[in-house]
């Protein structure tokens, strides 16, 4: 114990005394937690729409303010041609084009049907499916209206109709930040403690030190712990501060209780550190434990569910995604801060977390040598 | 065993391979208690590796050792507890101030605090520190970080000190400092185990070994050994027997 | 000459000696193009949805059986309760849930209106929009074949075409943006922290005294990362091509031409950023948090960057990898000339002498 009490003053002291690293350990997530979620933004709105209407008619007319009404199109232009629609979309200043053919109103009259052609910039596919599906949805509201107008209610009878009310849980107005502000902590919390505790052991070897620690009657689990314990007294703070700028700047408040989510942190952390620490064990040079860092952190992130939803992952890469300890902390994220899950709800992924700590950091004592 | 326990440093037949390469090949020596011994040979010899063999850092690949009276195979860690060490590079660190690494290094190695508090005391007066005690150890110059990182290699007062060519780039002045306090460690009965490269502090040893690729080729006092080899001074010594190295100097 | 090729074949050796570099160099780009083609995708699938089915009735089970057949749903249970829900919501078990009301097929009958009810975890919102969708549409078939011999009149029909890519196929999307953040981060992370490396361990000192000319030492620095970052370009474009069956519809000359420039473009900042650090932990940390994230987010590949509040807007046009990522989905995916990028061309060509300008100028200040 004692050991461990000076090798904890040490790394302290060095910690606080860097102060170029300090800053980078505080200020970066602060930064990037404030920018973020309002870079990180896939709400769906602002779609460029071109329309070439051809029509001119009351109906068309009609359609273009009910779609411009809607809050989800932006009607960038009004091209006279499709190839002109075309070049906007080359341009990348239309997402999709709505060509209203000539007599749409008067087919639509007499003839009982009429089509609209949409074109979408597919390469974007959430963003050409949602967007389309928006644009389908609105024009089949404006054709109920027209229907009214011509049917008599008592004609529709008949009709069996079955009406879906749907209703939002967790986010009743489906604001995006609420769904990324959570997970954007952990990756910055993530981006920090992995590099710096992966960048910690190989730097005493790289400056040399290290000789006189395996030298020493130091413990190799003394050691370990004494790295380990400072980065997650570090990391709890800017999870602290985290917290409190998605309180403040986001309004964001767990829903679940805070000290569930503290549990889940700690435990979270000691998997991440002992991650960085294994890397740092098997590394020779600063370089190298960064870049192999670098490599797993980033397949981390993008395999996380981050990003993309894990459910629609192939089974392989799904199992992937379960072994890797920032899938679970961004889930039980979600879960505690949004849907207010309990402890209980989240055991099962506490359970995960805790086998990789234990895995990890073993692993990491025993590839830490003394002796070579 | 009873023998082994007089002599500080009993070493028989000690190997080590790297792959194809004998680095240390069958090394057979013994240092006494309280003795300052040299460990003297050319660049890439096997002085460094024969060393971290005996220091608990390298397994041997065949050959017995025992230091401070432990095995080097089983008992490293106890290995360690006994022993001091001062790696060619600088290796305290550069920034904590001078109290700080001597406080660290005292604490790892158990010294209680009243004990730590006096000795450091003692330290930063005998090495003159008074004014530097609360700078960052990388603002000192090396003669100065040789010699503290010298006096927090002994601060537990262990069996024996390794030192590892612990002079290396220091002025002359420094270096007669820097073995002033040698002799006063091997005063308080602290074994000195030394490589160098200057032949002039291999006079100062009471016996020295030279290697010569990986084997031992001469082991006496330094007055001994001008004798036998009919030389001058160490440095002759020293030449006859390297010339007949097979490896390059790295 | 002779020397500035001795002088690029010792860096070559730098960078090869090193596995751990390797592994960024062609380990990376082939495991991200391998994630996104096939782990990665947008589309919302297996939803794990649970139904709450109080009617139990031929029509409700009819619903039931039509969304378990649908390939975006998994059914786990039949959830009881409206408590079993929310459990199992809390419990993540399920991301959206339909509710069907008893009396349901008997509504429908007699009074031909029934009503059934979606919750969707909106935690995600996307996904509970998209899976609302899916769950209205697959009711509104239901209802239309209830309607069979009743034809709807005056129909609005749509005919949507997919421009670009008719069978969404969801890698041409992140292509452009994988080889974006690649190129970024082999030309600038590892020519500034290679460089840093250099001054840290003093080397640099030896090369500066050297008889050659700071020009050449810039050059033989960033030689071996052009050729690599263009190695790794060449990689990318290949797996794309033949794994991901993303078309090259554009010229495949002025593809390389524009990455060349991209490339020089960054291996400038590399050089830029290892010219205002000191050690190799700050131009790691500068490099990768200061370039990765914004070129993450700035590209517009992960987000639409018509989304963001206007200074981050304006931050993008800063991101060289955004004017590039245009470029590439022009030239690449719509199959455009010059003509169509010549601005963004314009730009990374501006960037390039701006950033190259400042290195040289701080490399001669230094040796001054």
């Amino acid at each position: 114990m004692r050991t461990l009490k000076f090798l904890l003053r040490k790394e302290f002291r060095q910690i606080f005394r860097d102060k170029s690293i300090l800053a980078m350990i505080f200020i970066m997530p602060t930064v990037q937690l404030i920018i973020m979620p309002l870079a990180a933004n896939y709400e769906v709105k602002n779609i460029q729409l071109a329309v070439v209407d051809r029509d001119h008619s009351s109906y068309s007319q009609q359609l273009i303010a009910k779609i411009g009404a809607s809050g989800y199109f932006r009607i960038v232009a009004d091209p006279r041609s499709f190839r002109d629609a075309l070049r906007l979309v080359e341009g990348n200043r239309a997402d999709l084009v709505m060509e209203i053919p000539a007599g749409f109103e008067r087919n639509l009259v007499r003839e009982g049907a009429q089509n609209l052609a949409l074109s979408v910039d597919a390469i974007n596919g959430t963003k050409a499916g949602l967007g389309a599906a928006y644009l389908t949805r609105i024009i089949g509201d404006f054709n109920t209206d027209v229907r009214l107008e011509w049917v008599e209610p008592g004609r529709f009878n008949p009709m069996a109709t079955i009406e879906v009310t749907s209703l939002n849980w967790f986010n009743p107005r489906a604001e995006y930040r609420f769904f990324m502000v959570p997970a954007i902590l952990v990756l910055l919390l993530t981006l920090v403690g992995g590099f710096l505790s992966a960048l910690n052991i190989v730097r005493e070897k790289e400056i040399g030190t290290i000789e006189q620690i395996n030298v020493s009657p130091i413990r190799k689990w003394q050691f370990i712990l004494g790295k380990m314990i400072p980065f997650w007294v570090l990391g709890l703070i800017v999870f602290t501060i985290g917290l409190t700028i998605a309180r403040v700047v986001y309004g964001i408040i767990p829903a679940g209780s805070l000290l569930t989510l503290y549990v889940f942190a700690a435990v979270y952390l000691v998997a991440l550190l002992g991650f960085g620490l294994l890397i740092s064990t098997f590394s020779d040079t600063q370089i190298q434990a960064m870049f192999v860092a670098f490599f797993f952190i980033m397949i981390f992130i993008l395999m996380s569910g981050l990003f993309t939803s894990i459910d629609s992952m192939p089974v392989w890469a799904r199992t992937i995604a379960y072994l890797t300890p920032v899938t679970h902390f961004i889930e039980v994220m979600r879960m505690i801060v949004l849907k207010g899950s309990g402890l209980a709800d989240v055991s099962r992924q506490l359970l995960y977390e805790g086998l990789f700590a234990v895995v990890l950091n073993g692993w990491a004592i025993l590839n830490y040598r003394k002796t070579t | 065993m009873n023998t082994k326990e007089q002599k500080a440093i009993v070493c028989r037949d000690l190997t080590k391979r790297f792959g194809d390469f004998v680095a240390v090949d069958h090394i057979s020596f013994e240092v006494e208690r309280g003795e300052i011994f040299g460990f003297l040979g050319a660049n890439g010899a096997g002085k460094t590796t024969a060393m971290r063999m005996l220091c608990g850092l390298s397994h041997p690949t065949s050959g017995q050792a025992a230091v401070a009276g432990f095995d080097v195979y089983r008992q490293q860690e106890s290995i360690k507890r006994s022993i001091g060490y001062m790696s060619q590079k600088f290796s305290l660190y550069e920034n904590l101030t001078v109290l700080e690494n001597i406080e660290f290094f005292g604490g790892v190695y158990g010294l209680s605090d009243a004990k730590l508090n006096r000795r450091s005391e003692r330290l930063i007066t005998t090495l003159g520190l008074g004014q530097e005690a609360r700078k960052m150890v990388g603002s000192l110059p090396l003669g100065w970080k040789q010699k503290l990182a010298f006096s927090v290699a002994v601060i537990h007062d262990p069996a024996i000190v390794f030192l590892d060519e612990p002079t290396g780039g220091v002025d002359p002045v420094t270096r007669r400092q820097f073995w002033d306090l040698i002799y006063e460690a091997a005063g308080r009965g602290i074994t000195i185990f030394v490589t160098t490269h200057y032949m002039d502090e291999a006079e100062y040893c009471n016996r020295i070994s030279i290697m010569v690729d990986g084997r031992v080729e001469a082991l006496d006092t330094p007055g001994n050994l001008k004798h036998r080899f009919a030389a001058d001074s160490m440095d002759e010594v020293f030449y006859q027997l390297a010339r007949g190295a097979k490896r390059a100097a790295d | 000459m002779k020397q500035l090729l001795v002088f690029i074949r010792k860096e070559f050796y730098h960078v090869f000696r090193d596995r751990r570099t390797l592994l960024i160099l062609f380990g990376l780009p082939t495991a991200q193009i391998l994630l996104f083609g096939y782990a990665l995708s947008s589309e919302v699938r297996n939803i794990n949805l649970g139904v709450v089915d109080f009617a139990k009735d031929p029509a409700s089970q009819q619903i039931v059986s039509r969304v378990q057949s649908s390939r975006y749903f998994n059914l786990k249970e039949a959830i009881p309760t409206y408590d079993a829900m929310q459990r199992a919501f809390r419990e993540n078990r399920i991301r959206a849930a339909l509710i069907i009301p008893a009396g349901f097929n008997g509504d429908l009958r007699h009074t031909n209106r029934a009503q059934v009810q979606v919750i969707a975890d909106a935690s995600d919102p996307n996904a509970a929009t998209t899976i609302t969708n899916y769950l209205t549409g697959i009711i509104g078939d239901y209802q239309r074949e209830l309607n069979a011999t009743a034809a709807l009149p005056y129909r609005i029909g749509t005919e949507t075409r997919m421009l670009y890519n008719p069978d969404l196929n969801g890698s041409l999307n992140f292509i452009p943006g994988v080889l974006a953040l690649i190129l970024m981060i082999v030309c600038t992370t590892l020519t500034s922290v290679s460089v840093v490396r250099e001054k840290e361990l003093g080397t640099m000192e030896v090369l500066l005294v050297s008889p050659f000319r700071p020009i050449l030492v810039l050059i033989a620095k960033a030689t071996p990362y052009l050729v690599l970052s263009l190695l790794d370009f060449t990689l990318i474009l290949l797996l794309a091509v033949f794994v991901l069956d993303v078309p090259v519809r554009g010229s495949l000359l002025l593809l390389f031409a524009e990455s060349a420039l991209f490339i020089v473009c960054c291996l400038s900042l590399g050089l830029m950023i290892s010219n205002v650090t000191a050690s190799q932990q700050v131009a790691m940390l500068a490099s990768m948090m200061g370039m990765m994230l914004p070129t993450l987010l700035f590209t517009g590949f992960l987000f639409p960057l018509e989304n963001m509040p206007l200074p981050l807007q304006w931050i993008s046009r800063v991101v060289p990898a955004r004017w590039y990522y245009l470029i590439v989905k022009a030239i690449m995916l719509k199959g455009l000339g010059f003509a169509a990028v010549w601005k963004e061309t314009a730009v990374l060509v501006g960037m390039a002498l701006a950033l190259l300008g400042v290195s040289l100028r701080n490399f001669k200040i230094r040796l001054a």
